[in-house]
């Protein structure tokens, strides 16, 4: 972004500083204040907080929630992988009926709040009883996770071939490829690699939802959190606690998918990007 | 090549989870098939006995850090001591409010502890033994407040229930119309709320209550107003076709005579100056259907 | 879908107010998707100034927040703010936890909507910033005639996505005890469990009717917009 200003002159620099001792007074400022409250609260009381120096709330509630939001985050994102190819090569079809059924579906799924499924699921799967209960909860935000994340994996699948050089594809006619062939041997390994970044940011995306499981109880990071917390007075902290990890944990992967996105550009005629694409509502095949 | 490497490692990676996944469930599977007949076979005294308590609810059936406590759990202890299992032959499974019909119907667990509340509805797909305790919905106030002695006094003030609860409702429909409702996750969400002085009352039963508030970072911060308006028989959930049910009853009412019952009710939630209703507690069990 | 099942469903109507609910999410995301509009372009600018406290300010911000669970800030929001530092935003009891559930999908959202309109400046052309600096504009009006308006045509369709997570979104106000359209299809499906399957669709459609017009829209504008290079 250094093409935007010139490198600054001494004027300049010292204006900076000056709007920096402002800012650091004003930031500074609320912090106290916020701090003050608190204290005045309570809420900062070392007894409030030193019980997660010990190794209880992590061996016991903490280690053991972060598994399972772990559990259910791989599996989701494996689930929803192999769902979102299969859509998105529905959408790629060239029978209209295909294309037409893989775009209803993706976009109804892209468009249903993720809690709602969960709710849907949970409460519906209790009911029909053919679960032990006790899997109810985790299925439940599995299911949930995969079909919207699916979702997305499957308008990745289609953007990321339709990102491709038209030349890829009159290559492989050139070489006497049929289109089908085309779009399996060479357009959707490309669009795949490029979608490598994008799998991991949506990793992101998908360990934050798995704290939805909260709602329909299923014992993930956020709900071991709030059982230590309400045993021990302390649950603002023990989410303080929850939020740091999830902001740790979330960190890397997005480190992760940036450094991703870095290298296998150079693997693939396609754009590698590390978001979602837009939603696209049009299903035809333009 | 790479095409191929990369469609094998999508497979292996699905095969795996699945394998995962199914062998998880066939070994809980073969697991409880194993415990349920067990028990059959030698009438009770070996193998293991599952009981679903609550994991979250400090005071009743909480889990804290590696072993469960609560008055719940003690109860179940009990019950299943004079059923013929020692501590280590129970294990204990999560049983939240939604999921224990069904826990009981598929078998999951053989009891279930967990405020459990005897309802006509309720017995018309599972089976109670007791009541063991008859709790009523109370409210939960800051240790200096005594504007506040019942439902009654809620108007205009700020009430604390959680999502989807009809306790708060039943508050609003038949005691204070005006009273303000803020609903939260849990209850513990609410005391922290009651403590900071934002909300002036949390509702649910009488013991959930009390038990939060012995929870040593609360003690002395608030207080069960102790006015129950509702009645709730807390008994003990069992299959429709179970064979405790008299045996269950029997364990209770020794319980109760022996004096082991008010000792668990004081350890558990007496650091909160809460006493039970004594007009309905202790309660004697009801007759076995 | 005999006559008896439809009038069952219809009957629900009746008993529960699902236009409202789902007016409450419209509301939430109007107010939110404006706000995070507003704080995601101060954000993004801080990102792209010439000072580098800015900079760490604006970055450190969308890494906190983005990384977050939204239903975390939720609940910081309502036992944070309104319960610990006594912050109350109406005197009415239901419109402060509304407006509380506002400032929690703002404060989220905005880290994205910085993120998008970032991606949007990554649009714009070394020679735009270039040549606003060679007829010697400086920084803050290079940013405000040049890029920025270059940039919010670029991220339209990104922006589009956030506004779609926020619509999406809104359902988690619940836990800030806002009552909407997912607290109501929980009370209905526990209160009517035997047309589970028509209450979930139902709710499904409504967020597709919502959703499916901003995408269309925002495609349909991002192509207009689009600045042809």
């Amino acid at each position: 972004m250094s093409t935007l200003f010139d490198v600054p002159g001494p004027v300049a620099r010292r204006r900076m500083v000056w709007v920096n001792i402002v800012a650091t007074l004003v930031v500074a400022g609320i912090g106290a204040w916020v701090l003050l409250r608190l204290n005045a609260k309570g809420q900062l009381d070392a007894a409030l907080w030193t019980p997660f120096l010990t190794a209880s709330p992590w061996v016991d509630y903490l280690i053991p929630g972060l598994l399972d939001t772990l559990k259910a985050a791989a599996i989701s994102i494996v689930t929803a992988a192999v769902f979102g190819f299969a859509f998105g090569l529905g959408r790629l079809s060239p029978s209209r009926a295909v294309r037409a059924v893989s775009g209803t579906i993706v976009e109804f799924f892209r468009a249903v709040p993720v809690l709602l499924m969960m709710i849907f699921f949970y409460l519906g799967l209790g009911k029909l009883q053919i679960l032990d209960p006790s899997d109810v909860p985790l299925v439940a935000v599995v299911l949930g996770l995969t079909f919207y994340n699916g979702s997305v994996f499957a308008e990745l699948v289609r953007s990321g071939v339709h990102g491709l050089p038209r030349g890829q594809r009159e290559a492989a006619l050139a070489v006497g490829l049929r289109g089908g062939q085309s779009l399996r041997l060479v357009e959707v390994p490309q669009a795949l690699i490029a979608m490598l970044p994008a799998i991991a940011s949506q990793l992101v995306v998908i360990l934050k939802d798995t704290a939805l499981g909260l709602i329909v109880t299923y014992p993930e990071l956020l709900d071991a959190a709030r059982r230590f917390g309400s045993g021990n007075g302390n649950i603002l902290q023990a989410l303080v606690v929850a939020a740091l990890i999830f902001i740790v944990i979330n960190y890397g992967l997005t480190r992760l998918a940036d450094a991703l996105a870095g290298r296998v550009g150079k693997r693939t005629a396609g754009k590698p990007r590390a978001e979602a694409p837009s939603l696209v509502v049009a299903t035809g095949n333009d | 090549m790479r095409r191929g490497r990369l469609v094998l490692a999508l497979a292996a990676a699905a095969t795996l989870t699945l394998a995962g996944c199914s062998s998880g469930d066939g070994g809980d599977d073969a697991d409880a098939g194993a415990t349920s007949e067990a028990t059959e076979e030698t009438g009770g005294a070996e193998g293991t006995i599952k009981i679903g308590i609550k994991f979250d609810q400090p005071g009743l059936g909480y889990q804290d850090g590696s072993e469960y406590t609560g008055f719940d759990v003690d109860v179940a202890k009990f019950v299943a001591g004079e059923l013929g299992y020692g501590e280590d032959q129970i294990e204990w499974v999560q049983a939240p409010s939604a999921q224990r019909e069904t826990l009981l119907q598929n078998g999951q667990v053989d009891m279930i502890f967990a405020t459990y509340s005897i309802t006509d509805k309720r017995k018309e797909v599972v089976s109670f033994g007791g009541p063991y305790f008859v709790a009523g919905q109370d409210l939960l106030v800051a240790a200096d407040d005594d504007s506040i002695s019942g439902p009654e006094d809620l108007e205009g003030k700020n009430l604390c229930s959680v999502t989807g609860s009809t306790s708060a409702q039943r508050i609003k429909d038949e005691y204070a119309a005006g009273t303000n409702l803020l609903e939260q996750p849990g209850y513990a969400e609410c005391v922290t709320a009651l403590t900071a002085g934002t909300v002036d009352a949390v509702t649910t039963d009488d013991i959930i209550l009390a038990g939060l508030a012995a929870v040593p970072a609360n003690e002395g911060k608030v207080k069960v107003v102790g006015n129950p308006f509702s009645e709730e028989n807390y008994g003990v959930g069992i299959a429709k076709d179970s064979d405790k049910c008299e045996a269950i009853n029997e364990a209770i009412t020794k319980m109760i005579d022996d004096g082991t019952w008010q000792e668990l009710l004081d350890k558990n939630v007496g650091a909160s100056g809460y006493q039970a209703n004594e007009e309905l507690n202790p309660p004697t069990p009801d007759a076995c259907a | 879908m005999d006559d008896g099942f439809l009038q069952q469903y219809l009957s629900l109507f009746d008993e529960f107010d699902v236009l409202a609910a789902f007016w409450v999410n419209i509301q939430l995301t109007f107010f939110a998707g404006i706000l995070a509009l507003i704080l995601g372009t101060v954000l993004a600018t801080m990102r792209i100034s010439p000072v580098p406290s800015l900079q760490w300010a604006g970055s450190t911000y969308v890494t906190l927040l983005r990384n977050t669970p939204l239903t975390i800030i939720m609940v910081f929001c309502v036992l944070g703010l309104w319960g610990q530092l006594g912050i109350t935003l109406s005197p009415d009891f239901t419109t402060n936890f509304f407006r509380l559930a506002v400032v929690g999908l703002t404060v989220y959202h905005a880290a994205f909507v910085c993120e998008a309109l970032r991606s949007g400046v990554n649009t714009v052309p070394v020679g735009q910033a270039e040549a606003a600096r060679a007829i010697g504009l400086s920084f803050w009006p290079a940013a405000r005639l040049v890029i920025l308006p270059q940039a919010f045509r670029g991220s339209v369709a990104p922006l589009g996505n956030v506004l779609i997570a926020l619509t999406k979104n809104s359902t988690v106000a619940a836990a800030a005890s806002v009552a909407e359209a997912s607290s109501l299809m929980r009370t209905m499906i526990e209160f009517r469990p035997d047309v589970i399957v028509a209450i979930f669709l139902t709710f499904a459609l409504g967020f597709v009717l919502i959703v499916v017009p901003i995408g269309l829209a925002t495609t349909a504008l991002s192509r207009r917009l689009a600045v042809a290079r």
